[in-house]
């Protein structure tokens, strides 16, 4: 009897510190689908009359939307893939591979990992510019790919460390290759590490903010975040347009934590201590 | 898994002669990685590293100016307020989301994990994490139109509980924005300790706690004795990364305050930034990111060093 009674205000008391956590949201979603006149008559925390959708069409095609989110799409996509496929190579190399000096090329990674995004973004705007890459997404692409890749070489390396030698061993009396052993056994065997790698590059670089904002001025390669931030800096938007672009700013990234939340909890745990 | 491999490599018998130097002939698996971080990691930091030590404006030829640009810094009030402010986002971004998260996993993995079920345990959780998966530009718009000074949503609802007198211009008072900033940092921030430290509690030896308990050893008193040391890898994880970010924050200045009223939220990321791209000072730019470089690298290593010493310590 004690134990219940002391369990219920411990339980009340996370659900008041969820439900605050949650509320800023649920009002930027209340008030996107409010029309302006409600919204200056009423304020920003009563209720909607009813859906008005204008203000959320209206602020889709002012800052075409869909060109954004597809370069999102893309550019994310393109980082999480060809991340995955470098910290693979590099991981190979170190984890399985076991060559000399294994030790440094890791520290090496993990240090590319740490550094500051603003020590590196004057040179490779300047690089970029020389190289005729300035304000292309492939140069997004290619700089997350190589930031990510230091992550992901860290982490898969100490997974394949731990990989089991018969295996290999036993593809190599097979007379198997190493380009061979690497496709047919290591990769498939890793897949479920691969994926949540993936889903992290994928949300990681979504969530840009610095690069993307310096290397991608164009209206046509600006990605979801870069739209939205740029936007709101330059505070041109009213009340209306302001929810409108924070709601469909929160939309994609609640879609995907729906879709990959277990692998998302679950990869923190492995990333973290290992 | 030996049925993938029998399958993988069934009838595959060529070239078996003997294979000189194994060890090294993976190397070339690693050629296209150290390519690709010479060129996008390591000749961009060491030019960065270079341009601090001169007065390049981003065009023409850059005068060697040796160390002058750090001297200047020293005496830069502007630079030095950047610094402190980067003191506030680690206590807003690292120590408070570390101690608030752990009193929350723990509350969760003992209270509602055991007698609620782990359903509510996962809905709660990801409510919590919820914050941590939004772009920070996103964040940034929901928060500055919530704390906006006329019409905002905190100061609406501060008059509709009779509290008027509290209401601020709550990113535009240089005396307020600062801390303005900070609660919108926790909130980005609360999830991920909580996630992390959650997966370490169930490694965590229940037996520990129920003999804990007959000793009649309190909730407190057990969570700093046995959940804490437990649980300290993570703690410095969680800490170590969390501090690194703090310092390296920019987009959530950028959206919220512009580093403003005044350079009230300056962060040292904002500052080079701006000096950068709006002053095109990139000699000066250069050198405020590598002292940030510096102490990143710095903290990072302290960190890693307290964390091996702490798995070390565990006996696993």
């Amino acid at each position: 009897m004690t134990t219940a009674l002391r369990r219920y205000p411990v339980l009340i008391a996370l659900c008041v510190a969820a439900l605050f956590m949650i509320i800023p949201l649920l009002i930027v979603a209340l008030n996107a689908v409010k029309s302006p006149t409600e919204y200056s008559q009423n304020g920003p925390l009563s209720l909607p009359d009813g859906l008005y959708m204008d203000g959320l069409k209206d602020f889709w095609e002012r800052v075409d939307y869909s060109q954004k989110l597809f370069n999102s799409l893309l550019i994310s996509g393109a980082v999480a893939v060809c991340a995955v496929i470098l910290s693979v190579l590099n991981a190979y190399a170190i984890g399985i591979g076991r060559i000399k000096g294994r030790t440094w090329v890791l520290a090496f990674f993990v240090l590319a990992n740490m550094l500051p995004q603003e020590a590196l973004v004057y040179p490779i705007y300047y690089l970029s510019k020389e190289a005729g890459l300035y304000d292309t997404r492939l140069s997004v692409i290619i700089v997350f790919t190589v930031i990510q890749a230091a992550f992901g070489t860290y982490l898969l390396s100490s997974v394949l460390g731990q990989f089991p030698r018969e295996i290999i061993e036993a593809a190599k009396i097979d007379g198997a290759n190493k380009w061979q052993i690497l496709w047919r056994i290591v990769v498939p065997v890793s897949r479920p590490t691969l994926g949540v790698l993936m889903v992290f590059f994928f949300i990681w670089t979504w969530n840009e903010f610095l690069l993307p904002l310096v290397m991608l001025i164009s209206n046509d390669n600006q990605t979801v975040s870069v739209a939205l931030g740029v936007l709101q800096g330059q505070r041109l938007m009213d009340a209306t347009m302001t929810n409108a672009a924070a709601l469909l700013g929160v939309l994609p990234a609640i879609v995907f934590f729906l879709l990959f939340q277990r692998t998302l909890t679950r990869g923190i745990a492995v990333g973290a201590v290992k | 898994m030996t049925i993938t491999v029998e399958r993988g490599v069934t009838g595959k018998k060529t070239q078996a002669g003997p294979p000189r130097r194994p060890r090294d002939s993976y190397a070339l698996f690693l050629l296209p990685g150290v390519l690709a971080f010479l060129a996008v990691i390591v000749v961009p930091f060491l030019m960065n590293t270079g341009v601090s030590f001169t007065d390049w404006q981003g065009v023409g030829s850059p005068g060697w100016t040796g160390l002058a640009n750090y001297r200047e810094l020293m005496d830069d009030s502007e630079f030095w307020a950047s610094f402190r402010h980067s003191l506030f986002m680690v206590v807003a971004m690292a120590a408070l989301p570390t101690a608030v998260g752990l009193v929350l996993a723990a509350a969760l993995f003992d209270y509602v994990g055991k007698h609620f079920g782990s359903k509510t345990v996962a809905v709660l959780r990801a409510c919590f994490y919820l914050p941590q998966v939004l772009p920070i530009a996103v964040a940034g718009i929901v928060w500055s139109w919530i704390l906006a000074p006329t019409d905002g949503s905190l100061n609406e609802l501060l008059k509709a509980i009779g509290l008027s007198s509290w209401q601020q211009d709550w990113l535009g008072d240089p005396d307020i924005a600062l801390y303005s900033v900070m609660g919108v940092m926790v909130w980005v921030q609360i999830g991920f300790p909580l996630v992390v430290f959650m997966a370490g509690l169930q490694r965590v030896d229940p037996l520990l706690h129920e003999a804990a308990e007959l000793d009649g050893a309190g909730w407190w008193s057990r969570f700093w004795h046995i959940t804490l040391p437990q649980i300290r890898p993570e703690i410095y994880v969680v800490l170590t990364w969390c501090t690194i970010a703090a310092l390296k924050v920019f987009g959530a200045v950028y959206v919220l305050t512009k580093g403003g009223p005044g350079g009230a939220t300056n962060v040292p990321s904002y500052f080079s930034f701006t000096t950068f791209f709006e002053k095109t000072q990139v000699g000066y730019g250069a050198a405020i990111s590598t002292v940030l470089t510096v102490i990143i690298l710095a903290l990072s290593l302290i960190g890693l060093k307290l964390q091996t010493r702490a798995e070390e310590g565990d006996g696993s």
